[in-house]
C-alpha cells in the first residue's frame, strides 16, 4: 500500500488574549472558580481584521513555505470551519488564490462543527491515495462565536492550522484513519443565528466522550495498538478538562497529552483545535514518534488518526507554535467586544 | 376501611438518561413492579401515576393514558389517573392508590411516578421547578427553590445555631449511602470540604447541598392485605398513609423553623399506625436540600425541634446510627426525578423491610417511614410500612 501523510504544516493563533478572570469580572462570576472548572485560563481573540479566511491563509502560507513544495502542485484546497466569513462564497478559494494554487485545483468549504478540519484531511488523503491529485491542502480554522455571558464565552477563541497531504516527502505518515459518527444534537447554530446553542451537560457524556473515546479506541483496535504504544496523543479540546478526562479514561498519561494540549492558554479554536494541537506535537517530535490524534465535532462525530513521524522531520524547517503563542497582547472586555465586532 | 399491602415494586436507574424517553421510563418501572409482584395484567383494577410537569419538561400531558398504553393495559380500559402535587406527586399517587384499595373500590392497583427532566436546559428546569412555588408572590419576584430553602436554612441557623458543616454532613452521609445503591445517580463519596468548597447556589446552600436534576421512574403494586397473601409470602403492610397541606408560599406559613405540613402528616400517620416516632426504625425523608433533611427529622419527631443539626453531628442518622435516614442515598445522591421520588422512597423502605438492600442493609428494619414533600412544604405525604 502506498504511503500517505503530512508533507507540510503550519499553525496560526492570533496574538490577542482575554483572561477568564476578565470575562468572569464582567458577568459577576468568580474567575478562579471558572478557570478551575473549565481548565481554561485565557483564550485567543482575533485582531480587528482577522477572520477565518485570514487565519486560514496565514496557516496555509506557513505550511506551503516550510514544506518547500510548489503550490501549483496542490490539486485540492478544503477549509473546515464553523465561522466561514460568507454563508455563500467559499473561504477555500481565498486561501487557494492567496497561496498561488489556483486555478488548476478543486476547492470547497467544510462544516462539521469542530471537526471540519480533520474531515478535510481525510478527503485529501483519499484524493492523494487515489492519485487524483498530487498534494491536497486541508485547513481547520475558526473565529468561534459565543453569546456574551454564555458558558461558551470563556473558551470560544480563534486560530487554525493547515496540513499539506501527499505521497512523497512525508514528514509524518498517516497509517490510517477511523471515524465515529452519529446524529447527536449537542451543539448547533441555525442559519442566520449569531450564536450557537448547546445542550449543556448533554455535550459531555453522550456527545464529546462517547465519540472521542469510541473513535480513538476503534483506531487502536484497527492498528492493534494500545495507549502506551504512542509517544503523543491529542484530543479535541473544547476546554482544558474534557481531553484530560478522556485521556485518563482510555489510559493515556499526562505526559502523552500535555504537549498537544493548548486549550488552557488559547481556549477552544473549534475547527482549529485538534489541528493546532497536533502541530505543537510535530514541532518537537522525533523520527519514529507515534501520535494518535482524535478530533470531535458536535452533531456529532470524531476522526481519529494514527500518525508516525519520519526521518524527514529532521530537515523540515519547524516552527514552534508553543513559543509563538507566548507573544501576546491582553485585551480588556470592552476591547474584546470591539474585536469580536459586537458593537454595531 | 381495610388493610392495604404492597406486593411488588420497581425503580429504573436514576440519572441523566439521555437515551430513555418518559414513556420508556414509565414502562420500565411499571414492568419491573409487575414482575416483582407476579401479578397478571388482567388482575389490575386501576392505575395512579404521579408526575409534576411532563407537560413542560417534555411537552407531554395526559400521563395517565400514556402510562396505561406503555404498560400494555390500555385494552383493559381500567381507570388511570395522573396525580400532581409538585415533588410530592409520587407520594400522593401512593396515597391515592391506598385510598382506592382501602375503601374497597378497587382490589389491585398500580401506583407510580415518573419525571424526565434532562431534556431541557438547566435554566428552564429551574423555572419549571419554580412552578411548585407561588408563581405570583415568589417565582415572579425571583425566588427559586434553592432560594426558598436557603431562607429556611438561614432562619434555622439563626434560631438554633445550625451550621453549614452540619448541613454538609447530611450530603456526605447521603452520598456514602448512595455509593452502595446501584440505582443512584451519583455514586461517589464526598467530604464536608467538597460540599463547602462547591459553588454557592443560594447562600448558605452550596451546589452539593442541593439534589440534582434527574430522569427516573418508579412503580409499585398494592392490593388488600388479604389478597396480598395470594401473591407473596412477604407483603409489606401500609400501616399509615397520610397527606396534609399548607400555604404554597413561605409567607403564608405560621412558622419558618419547620414545615408544618410535615408535622401534621406525621401526626396523622402515627395516629393511624398506632406508633410513635421512637417506633420507627429508619426513614426515607425528603432531602431536596440538606437543610430539608434536618427539618424533616425534627418535624417527624425523631429529634427535638432545633436539634437536627446536632443529631447529624452525633451520627444518629448514619447507616449504623440509631435512626438511619435516607439509606438509599436520598434525593441528594440517588437523584430527584420529582414525580417519581415519593414512590422511589417507598421502594427503598420496602427493600430494607425485606432485607434486600445489599451493602446498605440496616440491622433492624421492622417499621419504616417515607416522607415526601411538595414545593417548600405546601404538601406533605407520610407513609409508615411494616413487613409481615
Amino acid at each position: 500500500m502506498e504511503k500517505v501523510g503530512i508533507v507540510g504544516y503550519g499553525a496560526y493563533v492570533p496574538r490577542y488574549r482575554i483572561t477568564t478572570d476578565e470575562i468572569a469580572r464582567v458577568w459577576g462570576k468568580d474567575g478562579k472558580t471558572m478557570s478551575a472548572g473549565l481548565g481554561v485560563y485565557e483564550k485567543s481573540v482575533p485582531g480587528m481584521d482577522e477572520d477565518t479566511a485570514t487565519i486560514s491563509v496565514e496557516a496555509a502560507r506557513r505550511a506551503v513555505k516550510s514544506s518547500g513544495i510548489d503550490p501549483k502542485e496542490i490539486g485540492a484546497v478544503y477549509v473546515g470551519s464553523e465561522s466561514h466569513p460568507y454563508a455563500v462564497k467559499p473561504t477555500a478559494t481565498i486561501v487557494g488564490e492567496a497561496i498561488g494554487a489556483t486555478p488548476d485545483m478543486t476547492a470547497a468549504d467544510y462544516e462539521f462543527a469542530c471537526k471540519a478540519g480533520t474531515a478535510a484531511i481525510q478527503t485529501c488523503m483519499g484524493l492523494v491515495k487515489s492519485h487524483m491529485i498530487k498534494y491536497g491542502l486541508a485547513v481547520g480554522a475558526d473565529v468561534s462565536q459565543a453569546a456574551p455571558g454564555d458558558a461558551l464565552e470563556y473558551a470560544a477563541s480563534a486560530g487554525g492550522a493547515a496540513y499539506i497531504i501527499g505521497r512523497d516527502n512525508i514528514i509524518a505518515e498517516i497509517s490510517d484513519t477511523v471515524s465515529y459518527t452519529t446524529d447527536t444534537p449537542d451543539f448547533w447554530r441555525r442559519e442566520g443565528e449569531a450564536y450557537p446553542g448547546h445542550g449543556e451537560r448533554f455535550t459531555g457524556e453522550p456527545a464529546y466522550f462517547r465519540h472521542v473515546i469510541s473513535a480513538t479506541e476503534k483506531m487502536m483496535e484497527k492498528m492493534g495498538t494500545k495507549p502506551s504504544d504512542y509517544t503523543y496523543a491529542v484530543f479535541h479540546q473544547p476546554n482544558g478538562k474534557f481531553p484530560v478526562r478522556a485521556a485518563k479514561k482510555m489510559g493515556f498519561s499526562k505526559e502523552q497529552i500535555e504537549q498537544g494540549l493548548l486549550s488552557p492558554v488559547i481556549g477552544n479554536t473549534y475547527s482549529g483545535a485538534t489541528p493546532v494541537g497536533l502541530s505543537a506535537i510535530l514541532d518537537i517530535a522525533k523520527p519514529g514518534d507515534r501520535i494518535i490524534a482524535t478530533s470531535y465535532g458536535s452533531g456529532a462525530g470524531s476522526d481519529s488518526f494514527d500518525i508516525t513521524v519520519t526521518d524527514r522531520i529532521e530537515d523540515y524547517p519547524r516552527d514552534n507554535i508553543r513559543k509563538k503563542i507566548e507573544d501576546k497582547v491582553y485585551l480588556d472586555y470592552a476591547l474584546y467586544m470591539k474585536h469580536r465586532g459586537e458593537f454595531k | 376501611m381495610r388493610d392495604v399491602a404492597i406486593i411488588g415494586s420497581g425503580v429504573t436507574k436514576f440519572g441523566e438518561l439521555w437515551d430513555k424517553s418518559l414513556a420508556d421510563l414509565v414502562a420500565e418501572a411499571g414492568i419491573s413492579a409487575i414482575m416483582d409482584a407476579g401479578v397478571d395484567g388482567a388482575d389490575i383494577d386501576a392505575m395512579y401515576i404521579g408526575g409534576m410537569s411532563a407537560g413542560r419538561f417534555v411537552g407531554q400531558e395526559h400521563l395517565a393514558s400514556l402510562a396505561a398504553e406503555v404498560s400494555g393495559l390500555s385494552e383493559l380500559h381500567i381507570p388511570s389517573t395522573r396525580v400532581e402535587a409538585a415533588c410530592a406527586s409520587g407520594g400522593l399517587a401512593l396515597h391515592s392508590g391506598y385510598l382506592a384499595v382501602a375503601s374497597g373500590m378497587y382490589d389491585t392497583v398500580v401506583v407510580g411516578g415518573a419525571e424526565k427532566m434532562t431534556d431541557v436546559a438547566g435554566k428552564e428546569a429551574t423555572n419549571i421547578l419554580a412552578s411548585a412555588a407561588d408563581r405570583e408572590w415568589e417565582a415572579f419576584l425571583g425566588a427559586t427553590f434553592p432560594g426558598l430553602y436557603a431562607l429556611l436554612a438561614r432562619y434555622h441557623m439563626h434560631k438554633y445555631g445550625t451550621t453549614s458543616e452540619q448541613m454538609a454532613k447530611v450530603a456526605v452521609k447521603n452520598h456514602h449511602n448512595g455509593s452502595m445503591n446501584p440505582k443512584a445517580q451519583y455514586r461517589r463519596e464526598i467530604t464536608v470540604e467538597d460540599v463547602l468548597k462547591s459553588t454557592m447556589v443560594a447562600d448558605p446552600l452550596h451546589l452539593l447541598d442541593c439534589s440534582p436534576i434527574t430522569d427516573g421512574a418508579a412503580a409499585m403494586i398494592i392490593t388488600s392485605l388479604d389478597k396480598a397473601k395470594e401473591y407473596t409470602d412477604e407483603p409489606i403492610k401500609i400501616m399509615a398513609s397520610a397527606q396534609s397541606s399548607d400555604s404554597i408560599s413561605l409567607a403564608g406559613r405560621s412558622r419558618f423553623d419547620a414545615l408544618p405540613a410535615t408535622m401534621e402528616a406525621a401526626k396523622r400517620a402515627y395516629k393511624q399506625a398506632g406508633v410513635g416516632p421512637s417506633d420507627i426504625d429508619f426513614a426515607e425523608v425528603h432531602d431536596c436540600f440538606t437543610i430539608a433533611e434536618i427539618l424533616a427529622i425534627e418535624d417527624l419527631g425523631f429529634v427535638k425541634k432545633g436539634e437536627g443539626g446536632k443529631a447529624v453531628d452525633e451520627g444518629l442518622t448514619e447507616l449504623t446510627g440509631e435512626k438511619p435516614i435516607n439509606t438509599s442515598g436520598g434525593l441528594k445522591s440517588k437523584g430527584h426525578p420529582v414525580g417519581a421520588t415519593g414512590i422511589a422512597q417507598a421502594h427503598e423502605v420496602i427493600l430494607q423491610l425485606r432485607g434486600k438492600a445489599d451493602r446498605r442493609q440496616i440491622e433492624k428494619a421492622e417499621i419504616g417511614l417515607s416522607h415526601n414533600v411538595g414545593g417548600s412544604g405546601g404538601t406533605a405525604v407520610v407513609h409508615i410500612m411494616e413487613a409481615i
